[in-house]
C-alpha cells in the first residue's frame, strides 16, 4: 500500500469530551417549519433556491425569446430586457447556486459526513434560513414596484445602477441591494455554523485527511464566502447611502441627459473592485461545492478510490486561496491601472494549474475502475465535459491581451454559463440522484433519470459551445437586439435563434426531472441504507431517512478514509469510514493468528 | 458503449464546429494582429487538453466499464506521485506558453507610440461625439462641470489650446490610415466602452477619469463602433461609425469641420440674436399696450 496519510487505518483517540443533549422538538411547527433540525433546514433551503431558481429560468426564457426572435414579441420592450437579464443572473448565482450548495447541500451533508448530531449552533442554523426567505421576498417583492426590479445588470455597476436612464433606478435597485444585504446576513450565520461544525463536531477516528472531499469543497468554498461576502455588503450600503441619501462614494461629477446632478468625486471603479473581490470567489463559492461532490459521485460510482486524495484536497485550498487575488481580471478593460493585467493575468493562469490537475485526477479514478454508468455518474462524466470546456475558454478570458477584444461579447457569457452555470448545475442533480435515496428512503427513477441527463446535457452544450463563437465575431452581451448593422449578417440572427429553441427544449426538459422527484417519493424502488454501497458517513446511519440526533445510540467511530473500494483482500468491494481493520479482513485477521500461533509454537 | 461514444462525438464535434463554422472573427483593421496570434496559440494548446482529456475520458468509460457478472480487476491506487509531478509540469508549461505572448501582447497595448496622433470620444447616453485637438496638436482641458448647451464637451474656455480643437457631435469620426492614433475615452455620465470590432482594441469610459488606448487603422473603409459596457436602457442602440480615410480624403474631410471657437462665436451670435429679438418684442408689446 502507498504511503498514504489513510495508511494509520484503525487509529481511533479516546473521547475527550461528553456528548451534549440535542434540543428536541416539541410541536409540529418546531419540527418541519421553524425547525432547528439540520436536515430540515436543508430541504427548506433547497426548496427555496430551486422555486426561486425556476423564476430565473423563466426569465432566461424570456430573454431567449427576444435574443432568438427580435421582432416577433412586442411585449418585451429594453426596459424588460434589462430587467430580465439583470434578476435572471442574480437569481442564478446568489439566490440558487450559493443557496443550495451551501445552505442544501451543506446543512444536508455536513453533519452527516462527519459523524455528528447536528450542527453546532442549531438556533442560528434556523435563523439563517429565515432570513434567506425573507431575502428572496424582498427580492420578488421588486416585481411589484413602480419601475420594477433593477435592469442594470447582475454586476450593478454605478454610476448606471441608480440613475435614470435604468430600468428600476427607483425602487428596484433599492429593494435588490437590500436584499443581497440580508442574503449576506443570512448566509453568515450559516455559514459560521458549516465552518465550526467542521472542525469541531467531528466524530472521534476522522482526522481532516480522512474527510470526504465533498466536506473539503463545501467547507473551504464557506470560507471563501464569510472572506468575501463582507465586500459585497459594503458595496451594497455604500451604494444604498448614494442612491438615497446622495453621497458620492461611488459618483463622480456627471451630466445627465443634459442636468447637472448634485455628486461628485466619488470613483465608479471602486465599486467594481469590491464587486468582485466578492465576485471572483463567489464563482468559487459555487465551483468547489461542486468540485468535492463529483469526486465523490465518480469515486462510489467507479467503484474505486479517489485518485491523488491529498494532491485534491490541496488543490480545493490553494485554488480557494488563490481565488483571492485575481478578481481584477474581470476589470482588464475597466480603466483600472493598465499595469494591473501583469499581475492579475499570471495569478489567473496559475490558478489554472491546481484546477486542471483535479480534473486529471477525476478522469484519472475512472482509470481501471469499475465504471456504473448510472444515473449520478452520468451527470459526473457531463460535468467533465462541461468544466473542462468551460475551463479552457478562462485561459482565454484570464489572458489578459485576449480578453481585449473578447470581453463583454457573447463569449463572456458562453465562458461563464458553461463553467460556473452548467458544468455545477450537472453537479447539483447528479447529486440530487445519489443522495435523494437517502433523503427520502427511496431511489429515483433511473429511465427517466437518464433521459434528463442526455437532453440537458447535450442540450446545454449545444446551447454554449456555439455561442462562443457569436462572442468571436464580435457580438456584445446585453444586447436587446442588433438591429441594423452592417458587421452581423443573418448568420448570427440564426444561430441565436437555434440557441433559442435548443433553451425551449433543454428548459421542459426539467419538467420530467421534477415529475420524477414527485412520483418516486411515493412509488420510487425502496433504497435500503446504502444503494450504492458507499464508504462515507452518511449511508452507515441506523434508519434511512436519517432521524433526529443522525446517528443512533452510539455515534460512528472511523477507522479510514471514505473511499476504500476493492481494497485487495477485502471481502466486499468496498470498507465503510466506520468499519475496524479486523471486521473488513476477517480472512486476513484469521491468516495473522495463525501465522502467529505457529510463531508461538516454534 | 454508447457513453463513451458521445463522449467522443461531443470532442469530434466541437473541433469539427470549430473548423467549418461561418462564424468566425471579423476581418482585422489594426495593427493588433498579434492579439490574434496570442488566440491561436491559445486554441492549439487548450483544444489538444480538450480531445485529449475527452478521448481519454470516453476510452475508460468504455474499456472499463461494469459487466453483470465479470468480476473487474480494479487498481487500488490512492497515489502516484511521479504521475501527479509529470503531470503538474506538463499543464505548467501549456501555461507558460499561453501566457507569454499574451503578457508581450499586453505590453504593446499598453505602451502608446512616441508621437501617436491624439483624439478624444466623449460618450453620453446615448451617443457618441469626438474631439480632435485642431492645428496645435493638443486637447484643451475640459470638466464634467463646464458643461453647457453651448459648450457640450465641457472645454475650459479660458485655455487657449482648446480654442481650435474641432468637434464633432452625432456623427461619423475619420481618421487617417497607418498612423497611431491615441484614444482618449471620456464618459459624462456612465460607464461606456468604445467598441469597433475590427479594430480588435476597446476599453471602458469611466465618468470622473479619462482612459484610452491606442491602435493603428490599417484598412480603408468604414467601421461601426457599438458601445460594449451596460449603458441603461439604450445600451444596444448606441452607435456610430469610424470612417478610415486616405490622407487626402482625411484631410478634405477635416478642412470642413467645426472648431470650438467658431462653434463659440456662433452660440454668442445667436444669443445676441435671440437677445434681440426678445427686446423688439418687448418692445412692441409695450407699445401695443400703449395704445
Amino acid at each position: 500500500m502507498a504511503d498514504a496519510t489513510h495508511d494509520d487505518v484503525g487509529y481511533v483517540p479516546p473521547a475527550e469530551i461528553e456528548e451534549q443533549d440535542l434540543y428536541h422538538a416539541k410541536s409540529w411547527i418546531t419540527k418541519y417549519v421553524f425547525c432547528q433540525d439540520a436536515k430540515v433546514i436543508a430541504i427548506q433551503y433547497s426548496i427555496t433556491a430551486i422555486a426561486i431558481g425556476l423564476v430565473g429560468l423563466v426569465l432566461s426564457w424570456l430573454m431567449r425569446l427576444q435574443l432568438g426572435f427580435p421582432e416577433a414579441f412586442s411585449f418585451i420592450e429594453p426596459d424588460d430586457y434589462y430587467q430580465f437579464i439583470t434578476v435572471h443572473g442574480m437569481i442564478m448565482v446568489i439566490y440558487l447556486l450559493t443557496a443550495l450548495f451551501l445552505g442544501g447541500f451543506g446543512n444536508y451533508l455536513i453533519p452527516l459526513m462527519v459523524g455528528a448530531r447536528d450542527m453546532v449552533f442549531p438556533f442560528v442554523n434556523m435563523i439563517s434560513y429565515w432570513v434567506y426567505l425573507l431575502a428572496v421576498v424582498v427580492l420578488c417583492a421588486s416585481f411589484f414596484v413602480p419601475g420594477g426590479p433593477t435592469g442594470a445588470g447582475w454586476t450593478l455597476y454605478p454610476p448606471q445602477a441608480i440613475l435614470s436612464g435604468t430600468p428600476g433606478s427607483d425602487g428596484g435597485i433599492i429593494l435588490m441591494l437590500v436584499s443581497l444585504a440580508l442574503f449576506i446576513v443570512g448566509f453568515t450565520m450559516g455559514g459560521l455554523n458549516y465552518v465550526v461544525t467542521v472542525f469541531q463536531a467531528r466524530t472521534r477516528g476522522l482526522s481532516l485527511m480522512r474527510l470526504p472531499l465533498t466536506i473539503w469543497g463545501i467547507l473551504t468554498a464557506t470560507v471563501l464566502a464569510l472572506l468575501a461576502f463582507p465586500a459585497l455588503f459594503v458595496g451594497a450600503v455604500m451604494m444604498l447611502l448614494d442612491r438615497i441619501l446622495g453621497t458620492s462614494f461611488f459618483m463622480p461629477s456627471i451630466v445627465e441627459l443634459g442636468e447637472h446632478l448634485s455628486y461628485g468625486g466619488g470613483s465608479p471603479i471602486l465599486f467594481q473592485h469590491l464587486f468582485w473581490f466578492f465576485g471572483h470567489p463567489e464563482v468559487y463559492i459555487v465551483a468547489l461545492p461542486a468540485f468535492g461532490i463529483v469526486s465523490d459521485l465518480i469515486s462510489v460510482h467507479a467503484r474505486r478510490n479517489i485518485f491523488g486524495y491529498r494532491m485534491m484536497v490541496w488543490a480545493i485550498v490553494i485554488i480557494g486561496a488563490l481565488s483571492f487575488v485575481v478578481w481584477a481580471h474581470h476589470m482588464y478593460v475597466s480603466g483600472m491601472n493598465p499595469y494591473f493585467g501583469f499581475f492579475f493575468a499570471t495569478t489567473t493562469l496559475i490558478i489554472a494549474v491546481p484546477t486542471a490537475l483535479k480534473v486529471y485526477n477525476w478522469t484519472l479514478t475512472l482509470w481501471r475502475g469499475d465504471i456504473h454508468l448510472t444515473t449520478p455518474m452520468l451527470f459526473a462524466i457531463g460535468f467533465i465535459v462541461t468544466f473542462v470546456n468551460g475551463g479552457i475558454t478562462g485561459l482565454f478570458l484570464g489572458n489578459v491581451a485576449i480578453d481585449v477584444p473578447l470581453s463583454d461579447t457573447m463569449f463572456v457569457v458562453a465562458h461563464f454559463h458553461m463553467v460556473m452555470g452548467v458544468a455545477p448545475a450537472l453537479v447539483i442533480f447528479g447529486a440530487i440522484y445519489h443522495w435523494y435515496p437517502k433523503i427520502t428512503g427511496r431511489l429515483l427513477d433511473e429511465t427517466l433519470g437518464k433521459f434528463h441527463f442526455w437532453v440537458t446535457f447535450l442540450g446545454a452544450y449545444l446551447i454554449y459551445f456555439p455561442m462562443h463563437y457569436l462572442g468571436f465575431v464580435g457580438v456584445p452581451r446585453r444586447y436587446f437586439e442588433l438591429g441594423d448593422t452592417q458587421i452581423f449578417d443573418q448568420s448570427v440572427g440564426d444561430l441565436n435563434a437555434f440557441i433559442s429553441i435548443v433553451t425551449f427544449i433543454v428548459g421542459f426538459a426539467q419538467l420530467v426531472f421534477f415529475f420524477n422527484l414527485y412520483r418516486s417519493y411515493s412509488k420510487g424502488k425502496e433504497a435500503g441504507p446504502n444503494p450504492w454501497r458507499a464508504c462515507s458517513l452518511e449511508w452507515q446511519t441506523a434508519e434511512t431517512p436519517p432521524g433526529h440526533g443522525n446517528f443512533g445510540k452510539e455515534l460512528p467511530l472511523v477507522y479510514r478514509w471514505p473511499y476504500d473500494f476493492n481494497v485487495p483482500g477485502a471481502k466486499e468491494d468496498f470498507i465503510p469510514q466506520n468499519m475496524s481493520q479486523s471486521e473488513a479482513f476477517p480472512k486476513r485477521k484469521a491468516a495473522a493468528k495463525t501465522s502467529r500461533s505457529r510463531a508461538a509454537k516454534k | 458503449m454508447i457513453t463513451a461514444l458521445i463522449i467522443i462525438l461531443v470532442a469530434v464535434g466541437s473541433v469539427a464546429f470549430h473548423l467549418m463554422s461561418p462564424w468566425w472573427w471579423t476581418p482585422i483593421a489594426s495593427n493588433w494582429g498579434f492579439i490574434d496570434t496570442t488566440i491561436i496559440i491559445t486554441f492549439w494548446v487548450t483544444g489538444t487538453v480538450f480531445v485529449a482529456i475527452l478521448f481519454f475520458t470516453g476510452y475508460c468509460i468504455w474499456k472499463f466499464r461494469h459487466r453483470e457478472g465479470v468480476k473487474a480487476d480494479v487498481e487500488y491506487e490512492p497515489e502516484n506521485k511521479s504521475l501527479e509531478t509529470w503531470l503538474t509540469i506538463g499543464t505548467t508549461i501549456g501555461v507558460v506558453i499561453m501566457l507569454t505572448p499574451g503578457l508581450f501582447a499586453w505590453k504593446q497595448f499598453i505602451t502608446v507610440p512616441e508621437g501617436a496622433d491624439e483624439f478624444e470620444v466623449v460618450a453620453q447616453q446615448w451617443q457618441w461625439s469626438y474631439r480632435l485637438p485642431g492645428k496645435d496638436g493638443v486637447l484643451g482641458k475640459s470638466d464634467v462641470r463646464k458643461i453647457t448647451p453651448e459648450n457640450p464637451f465641457g472645454i475650459n474656455a479660458d485655455d487657449p489650446k482648446g480654442k481650435d480643437d474641432v468637434l464633432i457631435e452625432s456623427d461619423d469620426l475619420h481618421l487617417p490610415i497607418d498612423r497611431p492614433v491615441k484614444v482618449l475615452l471620456r464618459a459624462i455620465d456612465v460607464l461606456h466602452d468604445f467598441y469597433v470590432p475590427q479594430f480588435r482594441a476597446k476599453m471602458d469610459m469611466v465618468p470622473g477619469t479619462i482612459t484610452y488606448f491606442w491602435f493603428t487603422p490599417t484598412k480603408v473603409g468604414n467601421y461601426e463602433v457599438l458601445c460594449a459596457e451596460l449603458c441603461g436602457v439604450g445600451h444596444h442602440a448606441m452607435r456610430g461609425m469610424v470612417v478610415v480615410d486616405n490622407d487626402s480624403d482625411y484631410r478634405a474631410w477635416l478642412a470642413e469641420q467645426t472648431t470650438f471657437g467658431q462653434s463659440l462665436a456662433k452660440a454668442q451670435q445667436q444669443k445676441s440674436i435671440d437677445l434681440a429679438s426678445t427686446t423688439d418684442r418687448a418692445t412692441s408689446e409695450k407699445k401695443v399696450s400703449a395704445q
